[in-house]
């Protein structure tokens, strides 16, 4: 980069007014949580935040946002290989389609998975003769957490499949590598650091997700209780610092996590680009 | 998160998917369609039925029942809520994206990269998290609380909560997929612009506006989807007050609790339309946006 002249107008323009409206919109309303948690003490918050009723919340939340990114990482990587690799009919429209999940309302989400989960739902119905309960279950918080994440995983690997090269591949496979030998050793390196970054992208937007798990979840105290409830559940008490407190820790994990995408996006991007 | 930043690289090397026909580095057909039906499955389970059985519950009680329960004055009310929560939102927003991909793409500063993570940041922040913070600012024991009372305001369990909080949830948008555009696309054009005599405002209206263009609708449809779909959010600061301050999304939790379940999937069918526009939407402009960077190959060539 060499340091000549920016001669462009409206630098100081466009910039004061980012600062201003990120400011007024994001900065300073987040810091009010931080504040707002000062009332209390450090003894006082421990015992919110680590109130059972409060841990077992975690521990779902987490949980299944972990088994659903899980879930989103084996078959958006599926999923992304068949819309770059193969031909099948109606192809388009289940390429756009993986999209759904960002455009539908969480709301809506969930209660047409509720629907077609429950006992006498399309799936549900099908699945109590083997004993399996999803709805109003740890298994539908699964379910739902695993619909929200879905595009991440397609979206970040699909990318990085059209770009690889097939020379590589063919090269493996004249020096006698099998099919699964070449998958395992070429491609899976190669889109590692993208399915990471899917995956903790799906991950992240788990632990946050309210809408489309309240109506599967059942939402039953120290059983199918995300924490995100907890927190609407003590605001509707008036317990506003109880709230925040326990906003404040997902708020640190949040931060935590988006640190670490940024640096996976790093590292996709730095691969990608030393490739070429 | 930049959940948007990995659909904009998307959107560039979609449709120029090439399917390999050489069978040294492809599979066998039994091992390709039994891929692709496990897929298509999962996808079924998750997406496709789940999807149908909106239209599909909404429509179990027939016609007459459907159109009463989205004409009815409670759905009218919040049908408009979120269109005008959505009009204000979407404007700021713009506004911000483009000011924010201006000053980033078009100049080097100390502190950019911890400005676009900070502008990433309400991804990061959980719905519920975005409702509590203006709570705890405009509520009744918030900062403002009481001399929004004295003043006989009101803004949470009113509209312009739900005007912030959807501004909030949907801030990052138009500002992440406009950042790499214009970032690619460097600022030559612009300067010629201003050699040849351009004020600032020409270049802006006549050089930048028609090169972004298709990034920029991008983000406002997703913006838009996004800001008509809250809820997590909206659900904290709205107070649920029937044809006043309830929303789509939170007319459809009322009419469900109230085990209501046709008028709730009628609404609910509403949005999924809107979901499916959305999606068609952006097709369109991805397709638009290759079809572009192929003419634009062809003419360096």
């Amino acid at each position: 980069m060499n340091k000549r002249r920016n001669i462009l107008p409206g630098f100081g323009l466009s910039l004061g007014y980012t600062l201003l409206y990120l400011s007024l919109i994001v900065l300073i309303p987040l810091s009010a949580a931080f504040i707002k948690t000062t009332e209390l003490s450090w003894q006082e918050f421990w015992t919110v935040v680590t109130a059972p009723r409060v841990v077992a919340s975690y521990k779902l939340t987490f949980g299944a946002s972990l088994i659903g990114a899980l879930l989103n990482a084996v078959f958006g990587l599926l999923t992304a290989w068949i819309l770059v690799r193969y031909t099948f009919p109606g192809k388009k429209i289940v390429d756009a389609l993986v999209d759904l999940p960002f455009a539908l309302p969480t709301a809506v989400a969930g209660i047409a998975l509720t629907a077609v989960y429950a006992t006498n739902g399309w799936i549900g119905s099908l699945l109590e003769p083997l004993g399996i309960k999803v709805a109003f279950t740890p298994l539908g918080v699964i379910v739902a957490l695993t619909f929200i994440g879905l595009p991440f995983v397609v979206r970040t690997v699909q990318p990085v499949l059209e770009d690889l090269e097939s020379e590589t591949e063919e090269a493996a496979a004249s020096l006698g590598a099998n099919r699964w030998q070449t998958f395992y050793k070429i491609i899976l390196p190669a889109v590692w650091p993208a399915l990471l970054t899917g995956f903790a992208l799906a991950f992240a937007r788990a632990i946050g997700e309210y809408g489309s798990v309240i109506f599967i979840a059942g939402n039953m105290p120290m059983v199918s209780e995300i924490t995100p409830l907890i927190i609407i559940t003590k605001l509707e008490q008036y317990d506003y610092a109880g709230a925040t407190a326990v906003a404040v820790v997902m708020l640190v994990i949040s931060f935590a996590l988006l640190l670490l995408i940024n640096a996976l996006q790093w590292w996709t991007n730095h691969r990608l680009t030393a490739s070429k | 998160m930049s959940q948007v930043t990995t659909i904009a690289t998307s959107q560039y090397t979609r449709y120029n998917t090439k399917v390999t026909k050489n069978r040294a580095i492809s599979e066998p057909a039994w091992i390709r369609w039994t891929l692709i039906s496990i897929a298509l499955l999962f996808l079924s389970l998750f997406l496709f039925i789940p999807l149908i059985a909106v239209f599909t519950e909404g429509l179990r009680k027939g016609f007459e029942t459907y159109f009463a329960a989205i004409t009815e004055p409670d759905a009218l009310s919040s049908i408009k809520l979120t269109l005008i929560a959505a009009a204000i939102a979407l404007p700021l927003n713009l506004v911000f994206g483009v000011a924010a991909a201006w000053s980033i793409a078009k100049f080097e500063f100390k502190g950019k990269s911890i400005l676009i993570t900070l502008i990433d940041l309400p991804f990061a922040v959980s719905p519920v998290i975005a409702g509590l913070i203006y709570v705890l600012i405009f509520g009744l024991q918030g900062w403002f609380g009481e001399w929004l009372m004295e003043h006989d305001m009101k803004v949470v369990f009113a509209i312009p909560g739900i005007v912030l909080a959807t501004i909030f949830v949907t801030f990052p948008f138009i500002a992440r997929e406009l950042i790499p555009l214009m970032q690619a696309q460097g600022k030559e054009e612009e300067e010629a612009g201003l050699v040849l005599g351009a004020s600032g405002w020409q270049i802006f209206w006549r050089i930048t506006i028609p090169n972004i263009k298709w990034g920029l609708l991008y983000g406002v449809i997703l913006t838009n989807a996004r800001a008509m779909g809250e809820f997590g959010a909206v659900s904290v600061v709205s107070g649920h007050i029937r044809g006043l301050t309830n929303t789509m999304p939170l007319h459809v939790e009322i009419l469900y609790n109230e085990y209501n379940y046709a008028a709730a999937f009628a609404v609910a069918s509403l949005l999924a339309f809107l979901a499916l526009i959305t999606l068609a939407l952006k097709s369109y402009v991805e397709w638009q946006t290759a079809n572009n960077a192929l003419k634009n190959e062809r003419g360096h060539q």
